[in-house]
């Protein structure tokens, strides 16, 4: 690897302060006050990681409950909290908190930019979210409000609506979740608008739109999506308080209020936020891909355009989560063209990645080989989103196993191991150690395992006839050995989750170093130290095509001699 | 002549990006409309589907003169902004003052209204549908008003103390896109709670 002839001013190491206890105190008031994006990132990760086990935990006792018919491990008060939390936590408390991480600690690296456009206000985002997920699960204590009514939430990630009025929801079970989600939704939206912010008006000089790395491309359609996307749940939200706390009657059948109404409300957030989720998985895979099979990426323009695409073409989609619900047959149509359409781009990216592949030098490293099981994974979820996007197959299978599996698919199969991928690819950079390849592998292919062992599965039990969310079922129906192999499967995830966190953990401590530039990359995350000096750059860099380090690297065979 | 050497002009543009400040705000703009068009679809969407009284017709009445206010406090914040452009800070105040009132008026405007209705008209929030949702959405835009009135104040205090001078002209008028915002929200609130729903 030629990295460490790269001429990049380096960064001056700053001094440690000494002793114990002290020492101890002024790092955590440092992490406290601090506004450094890349601190934040990586408390927006690990606060992430916090919540993960929780979900996971979660999980693990649904899946136990669920293992053999008329098991009785939880009573059915406490496997709909489980579920509820489940889903709750993973989408606005894992998944999205990571990706904010990586976009936090990342996109300002990547254009060259000190920090980002707003760092107090990426400081208060990062609270406000932390905070929302306490707050949710601060429930179990204090959710309590009337007569042992309840405690943690249990009315579905989804909360339909009248299951959330007074009457069914007593207490302040309800109440916790709702203020949760304002709470953190305001800090996503403050996360939006800085990534917007940042990417607009913080590049390094000469890095034009079309030179930036795609996985800004892709935070910026995620930030923008983010503005949109948040603000109508937040909307609902309010409303549901205006109901439970005002006797408003928004959602109140008996007043002629509307449930459906809550229904298009919370998808019209629902199903962006799925992009939400996705894009920057794509940005993950759309950084790694090339460089393990050094090549450039394939397509370029035609993959900033599939992205903003699928932003504006995903805001029309929501209604294909409720098809059920009884629309008129063109809002039916309406909505499986335009959930047939979005496939297109989605489709683009897949082939732009095989492109970026096709003949390359692939090189079967850990964050490669996350991105390969990304790109099947996903491309399988596409499929079985395809089949629930039209309408008369969904009217069979909506709200069974099948769009559990699918979606699962979506969320673990896709975005989850481009995740994971992402962490074995920029570790080294955030830490300046290795991950360790063994406890790589065993993570790889434990959870490929157990993954492909749950969901695979789960699509069986779907089309026979298993609902979700049911608390257990009876003998006979045919979904015994299925529910014992989706078990099995999560034991393996669990094995290869925790193979990933000890790694974690180790890994800090006792990894191989890593110089600045580990796997030999392209953007300019890799020309600053690793970690990354508090400025990140001493000297602000100035860019000539989409792979400045490439630049730096051949000079006799620069990439802005062809762009 | 012939033979002085080709100059070439200079080699790239200036490298200039957007102000990030207008950014952040245009962010909020959007992220606060998809707010508004939420409520204004639940509102129109339940437009004559109360079960009870009362109904539009019979207890609002046609704020026209809260709506001059408003309205006409966009063009004084303009006003206001350009003074400070060209440093002629005593101006600035002047218009700015002008906002911060006619802002005032609008929000004691909307306070009389509710107080009327929810004691000579026996309308609240709780009474039917178009209460829930017109308390809902005229006070969500009443909110954003209060918000910005807050930080009307606090420029006017800090202007008092002479600590805004022509180098924030780019704070205040990022500031001032809010306050648009909010009367163009206005207009709209106003068009389908007073005049379509009515």
């Amino acid at each position: 690897m030629s990295s460490n002839s790269v001429p990049i001013p380096d960064a001056i190491d700053s001094t440690k302060p000494t002793s114990g206890e002290a020492w101890l105190l002024e790092a955590l008031h440092e992490w406290v006050i601090t506004v450094d994006h890349k601190k934040l990132g990586i408390m927006y990760i690990v606060a992430g990681l916090f919540f993960l086990l929780l979900g996971g935990l979660e999980a693990v006792i649904i899946r136990i409950q669920l293992l053999v018919p008329h098991a009785q491990f939880v009573s059915p008060e406490v496997f709909n909290r489980m579920f509820t939390m489940h889903g709750t936590t993973m989408i606005f408390f894992v998944i999205m908190l990571i990706l904010f991480g990586f976009g936090v600690y990342l996109v300002p690296l990547m254009i060259g930019a000190r920090d980002m456009a707003f760092p107090r206000l990426n400081a208060w985002g990062f609270w406000m979210s932390t905070f929302g997920g306490l707050l949710l699960y601060f429930s179990f204590v204090g959710g309590d409000g009337l007569y042992g009514a309840g405690t943690a939430p249990d009315v579905g990630w989804w909360a339909y609506a009248p299951l959330t009025s007074r009457a069914f929801s007593p207490g302040h079970s309800t109440d916790y979740w709702t203020v949760a989600l304002l709470v953190s939704g305001f800090g996503s939206v403050a996360i939006g608008a800085n990534l917007v912010a940042t990417i607009l008006s913080m590049r390094c000089p000469r890095m034009t739109l079309a030179r930036m790395p795609l996985l800004c491309w892709l935070y910026l359609v995620m930030g923008a999506l983010l503005l949109f996307t948040i603000t109508p749940l937040t909307a609902a939200q309010l409303m549901l308080m205006v109901d439970r706390y005002l006797g408003g009657h928004f959602f109140d059948t008996q007043a002629g209020g509307s449930a459906v109404l809550w229904m298009h409300f919370f998808w019209i957030f629902g199903h962006p936020e799925v992009y939400v989720l996705v894009l920057p998985a794509f940005g993950f895979v759309s950084e790694i891909v090339p460089v393990f099979s050094r090549k450039p990426i394939f397509g370029y323009p035609i993959m900033v355009a599939a992205t903003v695409g699928i932003g504006f073409i995903s805001l029309s989609v929501w209604a294909h989560h409720i098809f059920t619900m009884g629309m008129a047959s063109y809002s039916n149509a309406f909505f499986v063209l335009t959930t047939m359409a979005i496939a297109v781009p989605t489709g683009i990216k897949i082939f732009n990645w095989l492109g970026t592949m096709w003949g390359g030098k692939i090189r079967y490293e850990l964050p490669m080989l996350f991105c390969v099981a990304f790109l099947f994974q996903f491309l399988v979820a596409g499929l079985t989103g395809i089949m629930l996007g039209s309408a008369p197959f969904n009217w069979q299978l909506n709200n069974s196993y099948f769009v559990v599996a699918h979606f699962h698919y979506v969320i673990v199969g896709g975005i989850l191991f481009a995740i994971l991928g992402a962490f074995y690819y920029w570790y080294p950079k955030m830490t300046g150690r290795l991950l360790n390849q063994t406890l790589g592998l065993w993570n790889f292919w434990l959870l490929l395992i157990g993954f492909h062992l749950t969901f695979d599965f789960m699509h069986f039990a779907g089309i026979l006839g298993m609902v979700r969310r049911i608390y257990t079922y009876e003998h006979g129906r045919g979904w015994e050995f299925w529910n014992v192999v989706i078990g099995v499967g999560t034991l393996f995830q669990v094995l290869g989750l925790s193979c990933f966190v000890f790694n974690l953990v180790w890994s800090y401590f006792q990894g191989r170093p890593a110089d600045r530039d580990p796997w030999d990359g392209w953007t300019l995350e890799w020309a600053t130290a690793s970690p990354p000096p508090e400025y990140n750059f001493s000297v602000l860099p100035e860019v000539k095509s989409a792979r400045p380090l490439w630049d730096l690297k051949h000079p006799e065979d620069p990439d802005w001699k062809y762009q | 002549m012939s033979t002085s050497p080709a100059t070439f002009p200079a080699t790239e543009r200036p490298w200039t990006l957007p102000s990030r400040r207008r950014v952040g705000m245009f962010c909020l703009i959007a992220a606060e409309s998809a707010i508004f068009v939420i409520f204004l679809v639940a509102y129109i969407f339940y437009i004559g589907k109360s079960l009870t009284g009362p109904t539009p017709r019979q207890v609002l009445e046609i704020p026209i003169f809260n709506t001059v206010c408003l309205l006409s406090s966009s063009l004084t914040i303009h006003l206001a902004v350009r003074a400070l452009q060209r440093g002629k800070t005593a101006t600035f105040k002047l218009f700015w003052f002008l906002t911060l009132a006619l802002g005032a008026i609008f929000l004691f405007g909307t306070g009389r209204e509710w107080h009327r209705l929810i004691y000579s008209a026996g309308l609240t929030i709780s009474t039917n549908l178009f209460g829930t949702t017109y308390y809902s959405l005229v006070g969500l835009h009443a909110f954003h008003v209060l918000a910005g009135l807050l930080g009307l104040t606090i420029v006017m205090l800090l202007a008092l103390a002479a600590k805004v001078t022509e180098e924030h002209t780019e704070h205040v008028d990022v500031f001032s896109l809010y306050w648009h915002f909010v009367d163009v929200v206005w207009v709209v609130v106003f068009t389908t709670v007073y005049v379509v729903g009515r």
